[in-house]
């Protein structure tokens, strides 16, 4: 049950307890236990909105930016990945396998305000041996929402 | 002039359907609850594999029964869900969809006169199909009382010394009625008494939510006498590429494959690439589909109730069925009106035989948030029906 409840609201955070009942075939008081559990264990970590920025007026961008750091002993990555994920601008921070340790993605007004992030918080914390930034320059698809094009249904009106 | 048309296609009626879908097409913003396909996209590896296939120049006939890698992939795939094993080489044929393969199988069995027996309401081409293959069909009327399943006693009726072939519609188009595993093995045992042929036609198969899909052919005895149909249309949202198959014993795919062979050559190539991705790597799609089609279907049983429209719950394909003779109308008028008045488009029961008189096709194979708008607006119509009723 859990499974299902978490497919459906990842895809709608918004769907009301009732019609989660409905549609699994469950009653209202389980599907509600099961999401205060599931909010309590942290498994549920909020119920977000997805916007496309791009189609608003606010000016916004996105940047990806791959850290390269050292270690500390006895610490690993986590000291370092904290004192980065706590500037409130970075939306989030991953701990990556390959060419680079951390993948950071920033969310700022301007190149001009990230570009300064980087070169005066980012790039000059102990341990950070290099940083790479890249800008977004269009999201095609996210969260599995493909943001370019809307569904159409173009079948025939009546079938056998 | 000389009067062009056969005398045997002029008395064969057009589809029920037809009418409904001119007066709909004409109407720009109504609703439809009329298709019978799936709202889904083909998986995009699959339609991938399809483009790859063009591009690597796969664009030429195949062996008239069919690739033969398709061919294994339908046989190990019919042995990991049905437990039965059939041979690649002379018991398989890939078809342009079912539909190809109902009609095969019909006029490969059939002589003039030899009777088959056609459950009803159910898919709109067997009775034409048998008609054109020269055998009398006869209808079986399925009834709300058994969940539209064939009893083993409806089907000792209907049988005379002429009775050669029984088609089986299940899961079932319109009904959404399903066979399980006793209800068949009842009715096997008519057949093997009577030493009856079956046509099994299982496109839904994959669409089953209660226990898994038990195919007639599976049961002991039956796939000697069964020809079991299926294909990629409904599990694999492949409509448009026409594409099912049909299992046979060898002695009636051999003359099976000459029809095919000399009316259809083969079946699309591009399509049967595709069909082999789907069949090896596509089975969390057909799982997800599976999930979201149940959730529309209880949300839809769960409509009804809360406007006390009767419905038997069915357990298969994406149709509920539900029953409108408490307004005393024809499903027809219902249908016309309910069009008219709401902008909602479903079938009339009728368009899949006589006794489907008194029930509407709805198709849930719509998002639930077209659903939810769909059934407010049916909820609506039938509080006003009620209401003129009173009055």
């Amino acid at each position: 049950m859990r499974e299902q409840i978490l497919a459906i609201i990842e895809k709608n955070s918004r769907i009301d307890i009732k019609e989660l009942a409905v549609i699994l075939g469950a009653e209202e008081i389980d599907i509600a236990n099961e999401l205060k559990l599931m909010e309590e264990e942290g498994i549920i970590c909020g119920y977000h909105t997805m916007i496309d920025w791009e189609k608003t007026s606010i000016e916004k961008v996105t940047a990806l930016i791959e850290v390269r750091i050292t270690p500390q002993r006895g610490q690993g990555y986590d000291n370092i990945a904290e004192r980065i994920y706590k500037y409130p601008e970075v939306n989030s921070v991953y701990l990556i396998s390959g060419g680079y340790d951390l993948m950071v993605i920033l969310d700022g007004k301007s190149l001009k305000s990230v570009s300064s992030f980087v070169s005066d918080k980012l790039s000059t914390l102990d341990g950070v041996l290099s940083t790479a930034t890249h800008f977004i320059l269009k999201k095609y698809k996210d969260h599995g929402t493909i943001l370019t094009k809307k569904y159409e249904d173009t079948r025939e009106k009546v079938t056998p | 002039m000389r009067n062009p048309l056969s005398d045997k296609i002029v008395q064969i009626k057009p589809s029920g359907i037809r009418k409904f879908f001119d007066i709909v097409n004409e109407m720009e913003d109504a609703i439809s609850l009329g298709v019978g396909e799936p709202d889904f996209d083909t998986p995009w590896h699959i339609r991938d594999e399809g483009i790859y296939s063009l591009e690597k120049g796969r664009t030429f006939y195949t062996s008239n029964s069919g690739l033969k890698e398709l061919k294994v992939e339908i046989t190990k795939y019919i042995h990991r869900t049905q437990g039965i094993s059939y041979d690649p080489d002379h018991e398989v044929i890939v078809t342009v969809g079912g539909s190809e393969a109902i009609d095969i199988a019909l006029r490969a069995m059939i002589n003039p006169g030899d009777e088959v027996l056609i459950p009803q309401p159910s898919y709109v081409s067997y009775e034409p199909c048998a008609v054109l293959a020269d055998a009398v069909p006869v209808i079986i009327e399925l009834k709300k009382e058994n969940e539209f399943r064939l009893t083993a006693q409806e089907l000792r009726d209907a049988i005379t010394d002429k009775t050669k072939v029984l088609v089986l519609p299940f899961p079932n188009n319109p009904t959404g009625a399903i066979m399980e595993r006793k209800d068949l093995e009842e009715i096997a045992e008519v057949i093997l008494e009577n030493d009856l042929w079956v046509i099994s036609d299982e496109i839904y198969a994959e669409l089953t939510y209660k226990e898994k899909h038990v195919s007639i052919a599976s049961l002991p005895g039956m796939q000697e006498r069964t020809v079991l149909i299926n294909g990629f249309s409904k599990a694999y949202a492949m409509t448009g590429w026409r594409l099912g198959y049909a299992l046979a014993p060898r002695i009636l795919m051999e003359q099976m494959l000459k029809i095919h062979q000399f009316a259809i050559m083969c079946a699309p190539t591009t399509s049967q690439y595709a069909a082999v991705e789907a069949l090896r790597n596509g089975d969390d799609d057909v799982a997800m589909m599976r999930e979201s089609y149940n959730q529309r279907r209880r949300f839809l049983m769960h409509s009804f109730r809360e406007m006390g429209l009767e419905c038997f719950e069915p357990y298969g394909a994406f149709y509920v069925f539900p029953c409108i003779r408490e307004f005393g109308m024809t499903s027809d008028e219902f249908a016309t009106r309910l069009l008219k008045e709401e902008k909602v488009a479903v079938v009339p029961g009728t368009a899949f035989g006589d006794c489907g008189e008194g029930f509407l096709r709805i198709s849930y194979a719509y998002s639930l948030d077209n659903l939810k708008i769909a059934m407010e607006k049916i909820g609506a119509f039938v509080a006003r029906l009620r209401n003129e009723k009173q009055q």
